[in-house]
């Protein structure tokens, strides 16, 4: 099992002006900012681009005034929501959708799943590698086993097994911090 | 955080794909840019010649001091310089 900084250790290192740990707090919440952006307001990418950068520009210009390190997470969700609907309001670029078009109900469920997704890409970090390259690879950037196997020079027949015992260490994790 | 089975893990993973590199990358340099931005302020002040430069083409005078100009940086560029 890998040693995982809290948020709250991170904000607080971040606050002491740690480059490291500002680097590793854009690392963890880059995913999330960028699938509330893509997934959730389906941003034309230089949209979604924009609202990223501005999101970790307010973070890092803002992060003193955060009332609990701990309160990082769903600061993050709230501001990304915000700038996400500013955009869309004030037009957008090319391909941007309406605003009204977004179906509140269908919103709300995407970002619990992004929400969720982060729970588990949590417990996947806390796992550590090889498992969290290897699901990575896989899950998040669909690689097929050969490449992953090439990459980490693993046999690509082992991949779909280690596949299995790592979605159940993942899952372990997870009950475990329930 | 129980009753999730393998398959709604797999699937949640799906969720967060990778942002672009430079998109990360850029996000990261936001702190040495920041200070970066103070001292060509700093000069803006003192140098009107400068100022006059920086005011007239900031993505320009921001690469020329070898600050990736994304648009958060422009941005914060700009309210320092209409702050002073």
């Amino acid at each position: 099992m890998t040693e995982v900084a809290t948020d709250a250790q991170l904000v607080s290192r971040c606050r002491r002006g740690d480059q490291a740990a500002w680097n590793e707090l854009v690392e963890r919440f880059s995913r999330y900012v960028y699938a509330i952006c893509f997934q959730a307001f389906r941003l034309p990418p230089h949209d979604a681009e924009d609202v990223f950068q501005e999101v970790f520009a307010r973070v890092y210009q803002h992060l003193e005034r955060l009332r609990s390190d701990e309160a990082i997470r769903p600061w993050i969700a709230q501001l990304t929501r915000r700038l996400c609907i500013d955009r869309l309001r004030s037009g957008g670029r090319e391909g941007a959708v309406d605003v009204d078009e977004l179906e509140p109900a269908v919103l709300d469920e995407t970002l619990a799943n992004i929400d969720e997704a982060l729970t588990v890409r949590a417990c996947l970090d806390a796992v550590g590698d090889p498992c969290r390259e290897i699901l990575d690879r896989f899950f998040c950037r669909d690689e097929s086993y050969k490449a992953i196997g090439e990459a980490l020079d693993m046999p690509a027949g082992t991949i779909a097994s280690r596949i299995s015992r790592c979605l159940a260490k993942v899952k372990a994790e997870l009950e475990g911090r329930s | 955080m129980s009753g999730y089975d393998e398959q709604r893990i797999a699937a949640l993973l799906g969720l967060l794909p990778p942002p672009p590199e430079g998109w990360v990358h850029a996000a990261q340099e936001l702190p040495r840019a920041r200070a970066e931005i103070a001292g060509l302020v700093a000069r803006a002040e003192e140098d009107a010649a400068f100022r006059a430069l920086v005011v007239a083409d900031l993505e320009a005078a921001l690469e020329a001091e070898g600050i990736e100009a994304t648009p958060s940086v422009v941005a914060a560029l700009r309210t320092r310089l209409t702050a002073d």
